[in-house]
C-alpha cells in the first residue's frame, strides 16, 4: 500500500515525488511510456543528442535570488542553483511585417523597444504592467483571473499591433485557450517570460529531468516506467487503487494525477462518460534542423525569434490543412551565455514549432504520415526564413515530430500542448483523494510545471497523512 | 531537548531549507517573515522537518506560534522537553 501513486513521470510528477518521498513518504511514479519527461524529453540518434519540448526554460533567476518561482523550486526540492546551472539567453525577438521588438532578462530593453516602436503607447504598457496580478494572486479566486487579457490589455494599450506582438510569445509558451488568454495566465507568462526571462542548462532538458530522478530515487521514491494506468479504481466514492495495463494492481491511499483532467476523469471506474470538447485543441509541429555550422556564423544570434505574418495574430487550431505556419517559433540552443569552462554545443541547432491540427495527422497512413512529416518541414523553414537568415543550404540532419508524436509522450487529448482550457486550479477532483496536477492544473511550462507538482503535493498530500 | 537545543535544531532546519540566508544575524524576537525571504511554503516546511525529525505535530491553528525564533522555541518547549 502507497501512500500516494503519482500518474506520469513528467515534470510535475516527479517534482511532486520528491516532496512526498522527501517527508517519508510510500510513494510510486507510473508512467505508461519508456521514458521519463512526458513532453519534456530527450534522446540520442545518429550520434547526436536532441531535446524536445524545452526551447528554454522561462522565469530566469540568478543564484542568490529568493524570490519568483525558480528560486521556490529550488528550495523546495533541496536542489543547489548549481544543479540546475541556468545560461542566459542572448536575446529574443518578436517579429511580425514591417515591425520587430527585442527582449531580454531584462524588461527595460522590451520598454526601450516599445519606446521606438511605439511612442505613443509606452505609457499604456507601464499601466499594464502595474496591473499584473502577482503569483500570490494566482490560486484562482482574483476576480481578474478570469478576465479576457485582450480586454485587460486594450484599457492600456491603444495600438491593436501591439497587443498582438506582445500576446504571440505569451500565446506560445503557455496559452491552452484558443484566440484569447485568461488574464490571470497572461500575468503568469508575462512575468515569466518578459520580467524574469529566458535561460537554459548547457546539457539542455536531460539535466533537470535527470536531476529530478536521481533525487526522488535517493529518497526512495519508486519509478516505474513501461507502468500504464488504465483504470483508478473507486469504491464507495474514494479511490482505492489503480489497475495498470497488463491488469496487476495497486493500491495507494491517495493518487495524484498528472494525466490531465479530462483523461483522469476517464480512467475513474465511477466514471461512465466525459465531456471531450471540454480538451484542448492546440497542438504543435516541431522540426530540428541540425546545421554544418553555428546559427552565429550565419548572423542570426536569436535565442528565440517569434513571428507571425500578418498584424493579426493567429492563435487557432488549424483551419484547413495538417498545420498553420503563418506563426511560429525559432529557438536557436546555441543563442545562450554559456560559461567559458562550458564551451559551445557541438552542432548548431534551429527548431522551428508551428501550429498542427492533432486529428488530421492521426488520420493519416504511415506511409503519407512520413511524407507529410517531409512536406510540412518544408513549409515551416520556408515561413521561418521571412524573419530570420535562409539556413537550408546549411542542414545535415533533421527530425520532426508531430501532433501524434505528443500524444503519444503525454497521453492528453489531441496532443494539446498546454492542456485544456479550463484550468483546475485548485487540482481536486470528484473523488475526495484523488488529485491534478501538471498542465490541467493551472501551470504550464517547465518551471511552472514543477511548481505544480510542488504546490499540489503541499496542499493536498502531504499534511493530512 | 533544552531550549537552546531546539533553537540550534531550528536553524538547521532553516539552513536546510534555505541554504543561502545568513542565520547568524538572526534576531530571535523578530518575526522571521521580517528577516528571511521565507513564505507559507517554507513554513510548511517548518513543520515538515519537525515532524520528519522528531516527531513533533504541530496542528494548523498553531502555526502562528511559528512567527519568531523566541515564539517557536516557547512553543516546543514542552513539546519536545523530552525528546
Amino acid at each position: 500500500m502507497y501512500d500516494t501513486i503519482i500518474i506520469g513521470a513528467g515534470m510535475s510528477g516527479l517534482a511532486a515525488g520528491i516532496r512526498l518521498a522527501h517527508f517519508d513518504q510510500r510513494v510510486c511514479i507510473l508512467e505508461r511510456h519508456y521514458t521519463i519527461g512526458g513532453l519534456n524529453s530527450f534522446y540520442r540518434m545518429g550520434g547526436r543528442d536532441y531535446d524536445v519540448g524545452l526551447h528554454a526554460m522561462t522565469n530566469f533567476a540568478r543564484k542568490g535570488d529568493k524570490r519568483g518561482p525558480l528560486a521556490k523550486l529550488i528550495r523546495q526540492l533541496r536542489f543547489r542553483w548549481e544543479d540546475f546551472k541556468l545560461a542566459e539567453q542572448i536575446g529574443s525577438s518578436i517579429r511580425f511585417p514591417g515591425v520587430s521588438l527585442d527582449f531580454n532578462n531584462d524588461v527595460d530593453l522590451l520598454r526601450q523597444e516599445i519606446r521606438e516602436s511605439f511612442p505613443s503607447q509606452i505609457d499604456g504598457f507601464d499601466a499594464l504592467c502595474d496591473k499584473l496580478l502577482d503569483y500570490t494572486d494566482m490560486d484562482g479566486d482574483h476576480p481578474l483571473f478570469m478576465r479576457s487579457a485582450r480586454e485587460v490589455m486594450s484599457q492600456t494599450i491603444t495600438e491593436p499591433l501591439l497587443i498582438e506582438m506582445l500576446l504571440c510569445p505569451l500565446m506560445w509558451y503557455g496559452n491552452a485557450r484558443e484566440n484569447d488568454m485568461d488574464f490571470g495566465q497572461f500575468c503568469i507568462m508575462f512575468r515569466a517570460c518578459y520580467l524574469e526571462g529566458f535561460g537554459r542548462p548547457f546539457k539542455g532538458v536531460r539535466v533537470i529531468l535527470k536531476n529530478l530522478v536521481k533525487k526522488f530515487r535517493g529518497l526512495g521514491g519508486e519509478l516505474k516506467l513501461r507502468h500504464g494506468v488504465s483504470k483508478i479504481h473507486t469504491d464507495e466514492g474514494r479511490a482505492v487503487g489503480v489497475v495498470l495495463d497488463d491488469g496487476t494492481e495497486i493500491e495507494g491511499r491517495r493518487i495524484l494525477s498528472s494525466a490531465g483532467n479530462l483523461e483522469t476523469m476517464r480512467l475513474c471506474d465511477d466514471v461512465s462518460r466525459v465531456d471531450v470538447a471540454r480538451a484542448g485543441k492546440l497542438s504543435f509541429i516541431e522540426s530540428i534542423s541540425i546545421l554544418d555550422c553555428q546559427p552565429q556564423d550565419l548572423g542570426f544570434d536569436r535565442t528565440i525569434v517569434f513571428y507571425n505574418d500578418s498584424p493579426t495574430f493567429h492563435w487557432a487550431k488549424p483551419t484547413d490543412g495538417l498545420c498553420d505556419a503563418r506563426t511560429g517559433v525559432i529557438c536557436s540552443p546555441n543563442n545562450y551565455i554559456y560559461d567559458s569552462d562550458e564551451g559551445r554545443l557541438p552542432d548548431g541547432v534551429v527548431r522551428i514549432t508551428t501550429l498542427a491540427d492533432h486529428d488530421r495527422w492521426c488520420q493519416l497512413s504511415d506511409s503519407q504520415y512520413r511524407i507529410a512529416k517531409v512536406a510540412q518541414y518544408d513549409e515551416a523553414t520556408a515561413s521561418a526564413v521571412r524573419f530570420m537568415p535562409d539556413f537550408r543550404s546549411r542542414v545535415i540532419d533533421t527530425d520532426v515530430f508531430t501532433p501524434k508524436t505528443i500524444r503519444r509522450f503525454t497521453w492528453h487529448d489531441n496532443g494539446a500542448v498546454y492542456g485544456a482550457p479550463d484550468k483546475q486550479i485548485d487540482g481536486t477532483t470528484h473523488l475526495p483523494n484523488v488529485f491534478l496536477c501538471g498542465t490541467d492544473q493551472g501551470f504550464v511550462g517547465i518551471v511552472g510545471a514543477i511548481v505544480s507538482g510542488i504546490s499540489m503535493a503541499n496542499r493536498h498530500c502531504l499534511v493530512d497523512v | 531537548m533544552t531550549p537552546a537545543e531546539i533553537r540550534s535544531e531550528i536553524i538547521d532546519i532553516l539552513d536546510d531549507i534555505s541554504p543561502d540566508e545568513d542565520l547568524d544575524s538572526l534576531d530571535d524576537d523578530k518575526a522571521f517573515r521580517d528577516q528571511l525571504e521565507l513564505d507559507s511554503m517554507d513554513f510548511l516546511d517548518i513543520v515538515m522537518e519537525l515532524r520528519k525529525r522528531h516527531r513533533v505535530q504541530i496542528p494548523e491553528e498553531d502555526y502562528g506560534n511559528l512567527a519568531s525564533m523566541h515564539s517557536t522555541v516557547t512553543y516546543l518547549e514542552p513539546k519536545m522537553k523530552d525528546l
